[in-house]
């Protein structure tokens, strides 16, 4: 590419998106102007989430290409600013945009785990990965792998890991496309996946790379306003300062000292707090009670209990004057009672460990660690162990190494790293202000305030989804305290436009920064699934004869089928979505970041090295969750007390030995090799070899 | 190819700025966050010292990092001659 078209290509694609950013804003405020004239809110959320996606199929079907390199690697002309933004858009994903902010509530300083994980690792990527994969200037990771180890013993090794993480991570994507669907249209929550997964589909199916990063860039941009316009709003409802990064500093003093009122009960507010956690203790100890009971009982106790409730249910109808309410509320506790010993076991467990959560003090936001010192050092020792595992992971993850095989240059491509964490940072940054924000406001004007006047989103929220927001009278005084209210963390995000009170077209913006950032992620990771095995299974180990029009054929219709199956798969709604997303990372880390590195700095490695170190470090990492994460069902003691969501600790580890060990075990890569690996260090060699592909 | 003094001498740099930027890196994540709990009683545009270094600082250094290795190696390249075209 010449000099003055690159630039020419730079300053449209300025024009282009600056357009796209004032069209954007124009439509936001037609449908402000719908809303003054009565358009009622539902009709809205259509509107909002209907015209994006029908604006990212547009996107896509322009970009749609026939060329290989375009398909891959949308043509190895994406400036490094715009190559940051599809980067942004790329690795932020519903996690980050819907469920950071509420992690940061419910989990104060041990959340920020979480922020600077998923920022930091980016200077790994900056400093050891990117500047020479792009020199490198293939499609795949993998197929550095392949390169660099030989044979197709390590790049298999790659696919498998690409895919096993990407699947995992799209799974949590495309939950996240379904939540939003049917939370704002109404649709089933299976039949907002598959709609959803019609938006991701329209974006890369025709233009593969290429449309996945102008639909990219566009969804940054819609992301970012969305996220950014309510917080603004509650920084000047609450601070007067529209900057809220700065102004939450004296915002978390206040709700620490709340905090303290809240927990001492001297103070009437903290007398009443005390109140309601003492009635919570009492129901913890009833449940357990009844635990006990069955256990010592069995089936005959749970005959008896029940029958003691059919026998009050019938007294009260037998009276004449019974009133209808309390009739129908005796019933259905007859209805509602356990059938069997282990439906009973399971629902007063539960009930046990509901009201024990509420018995603790309020949780200090701003303090680390909190709890007596072994507690504390366990909870020290995991954060590390999480931010570290996150951090290796991004430097990890395929479908963002991949996006730097889309700049010009090596120096655009270390560039681009920097334009990538500027635009992650200005969300990542200002999720704990939301946090912060959205906690005063909670504490100081919710709680405390008369049952019969709740602030209007409250009651809203609360009979939406009782998940995301549940409030209780416990004590019958009629005004809110604190351990009376239990929150979703998802509810933050969702519900900071009406509690900043802003009209609904901000809501249904939020609802489409959630929609772009769900979609962009997931769009680049089935790319990923599907190149790793259109390109690296099909074209370089079953058929490198094949025809350009065949390896795009092939490579669609995989992509329609993953699509497919990681949306299916999706429905039967597995496990945690946080822990899927945290264990795509520790998989990635322990997998890739081993070989890769060490492929690029050290010249002794080699392929038994490299195979050893990725099967050692993935099968390390698998195994520790599967012998430790509750969902498997096996539970074995944790290693060190390290968290399954952190096994990437030990797989990296093995990861590392792995390669060291094999490698120097066996004889040193051939004079080839070597030549490769001096490539990939310099931007520019006399006499040097050529790797890029076309 | 064969790699001149020159060429191993911008490895070195190379390999230098990056092993002092990674250690900027591990001591902001990881020293700090081992000692959060000791240095909570600092206060900083009203936050407590580790939660700002959490929540911002931490981030801004990582942004600064990646813009400074950046500008340091495009530099470099000119400096050695292993630039690349006019791209």
């Amino acid at each position: 590419m010449a000099t003055q078209s690159q630039a020419q290509f730079f300053s449209s694609l300025k024009r282009y998106y600056s357009f796209y950013t004032g069209g954007f804003v124009a439509f936001v405020i037609i449908v402000a102007i719908l809303e003054q004239m009565g358009v009622p809110n539902k009709i809205l959320g259509y509107i909002f989430l209907a015209a994006t996606v029908m604006l990212y199929a547009g996107i896509g079907v322009m970009s749609r290409t026939a060329d290989v390199s375009e398909y891959y690697v949308a043509g190895r002309r994406v400036p490094a600013l715009f190559n940051g933004m599809a980067t942004g858009a790329d690795w932020m994903s519903a996690a980050s945009f819907i469920g950071m902010a509420g992690t940061l509530y419910l989990s104060g300083y041990d959340g920020l785990a979480f922020v600077l994980g998923w920022t930091g690792g980016y200077c790994l990527v900056a400093l050891l990965l990117a500047p020479y994969l792009r020199k490198f200037g293939q499609f795949t990771i993998p197929d550095f792998l392949g390169a660099r180890y030989g044979g197709n013993i390590p790049r298999s090794i790659g696919v498998f890991a690409a895919i096993l993480c990407s699947f995992t991570y799209v799974i949590a994507q495309i939950y996240g496309v379904g939540l939003i669907t049917s939370r704002f249209t109404g649709l089933e929550f299976s039949i907002g996946v598959f709609a959803g997964l019609g938006g991701i589909l329209v974006c890369s199916f025709l233009g593969g790379m290429r449309a996945v990063t102008w639909t990219q860039v566009a969804q940054y941009i819609i992301l970012i306003v969305a996220y950014m316009i309510p917080v603004v709003w509650l920084s000047v409802k609450h601070t007067g300062n529209p900057v809220p990064q700065i102004a939450y500093g004296y915002v978390l003093e206040k709700v620490t000292a709340r905090e303290q009122v809240l927990n001492d009960p001297t103070t009437p507010d903290g007398a009443k707090e005390a109140e309601v956690r003492a009635i919570f203790k009492g129901r913890q100890e009833a449940a357990e009670g009844k635990l006990k009971a069955l256990e010592a009982g069995g089936v005959t106790y749970l005959a008896e209990e029940k029958g003691k409730l059919a026998q009050a249910a019938a007294d009260l109808k037998a009276k004449p004057e019974a009133d209808p309410a309390a009739v129908a509320a005796a019933d259905k506790a007859v209805a509602d009672y356990p059938v069997d010993a282990a439906a009973a076991k399971k629902a007063w467990t539960a009930a046990a460990a509901g009201a024990k959560a509420k018995t603790a003090p309020v949780m200090k936001h701003a303090e680390p660690f909190a709890g007596d010192e072994a507690t504390s050092n366990k909870k020290r020792k995991n954060f590390l162990a999480l931010v570290l595992c996150l951090m290796v992971g991004t430097a990890a993850l395929p479908h963002i190494l991949m996006r730097y095989y889309t700049t010009p240059s090596v120096k655009e491509a270390r560039k681009s790293v920097f334009w990538s964490l500027f635009f992650i940072f200005l969300l990542y940054f200002t999720a704990p202000a939301l946090a912060v924000l959205a906690k005063f406001d909670v504490y100081t004007l919710l709680v405390g305030s008369s049952f019969s006047e709740l602030p209007s989103w409250v009651s809203a929220w609360a009979s939406v989804d009782k998940s995301l927001m549940s409030i209780t009278d416990i004590n019958k005084d009629g005004i809110v305290q604190l351990a009376e209210v239990t929150i979703g963390g998802d509810l933050i995000v969702l519900a900071t436009p009406e509690i900043a009170g802003l009209p609904y077209v901000i809501t249904g913006l939020v609802a489409a920064g959630g929609l772009a950032a769900a979609l962009s992620t997931a769009d680049g990771l089935l790319l990923t699934i599907a190149n790793a095995l259109s390109h690296d299974v099909y074209y370089k180990m079953i058929n490198p004869h094949a025809a350009t029009t065949r390896r795009l054929a092939i490579s669609k219709g995989l992509l329609l089928v993953v699509a497919v199956f990681a949306a299916w798969v999706t429905s039967l709604k597995p496990g945690d979505i946080l822990f899927l997303v945290g264990a795509a990372f520790s998989l990635a880390a322990s997998a890739f970041f081993p070989a890769l590195a060490l492929g690029v700095f050290w010249k002794r490695a080699n392929k038994w090295g490299a195979i050893i170190g990725m099967s050692s470090g993935l099968g390390i990492c698998m195994y520790y969750m599967y012998m430790t994460y509750p969902f498997f069902g096996v539970n074995a003691p944790l290693w060190w007390d390290i968290n399954p969501i952190s096994g990437g600790l030990f797989g990296m580890t093995a990861g590392f030995a792995g390669v060291i060990i094999g490698s120097l075990l066996t004889a040193a890569p051939d004079k080839e090799i070597q030549n490769l690996v001096d490539h990939v260090r310099y931007p520019n060699l006399e006499g040097d070899i050529k790797t890029e592909a076309a | 190819m064969q790699l001149t003094e020159k060429h191993k001498e911008y490895w070195q740099r190379n390999l230098r700025v990056t092993g002092i930027l990674l250690a900027i890196w591990f001591f902001v994540t990881f020293v700090i966050g081992w000692f959060a709990r000791d240095l909570q009683s600092i206060t900083i545009l009203g936050f407590p010292f580790p939660f700002y270094m959490a929540a911002q600082g931490s981030l801004a250094i990582y942004v600064v990092i990646i813009w400074y290795y950046a500008n340091y190696m495009n530099k470099l390249d000119q400096e050695y001659g292993v630039h690349e075209g006019d791209e």
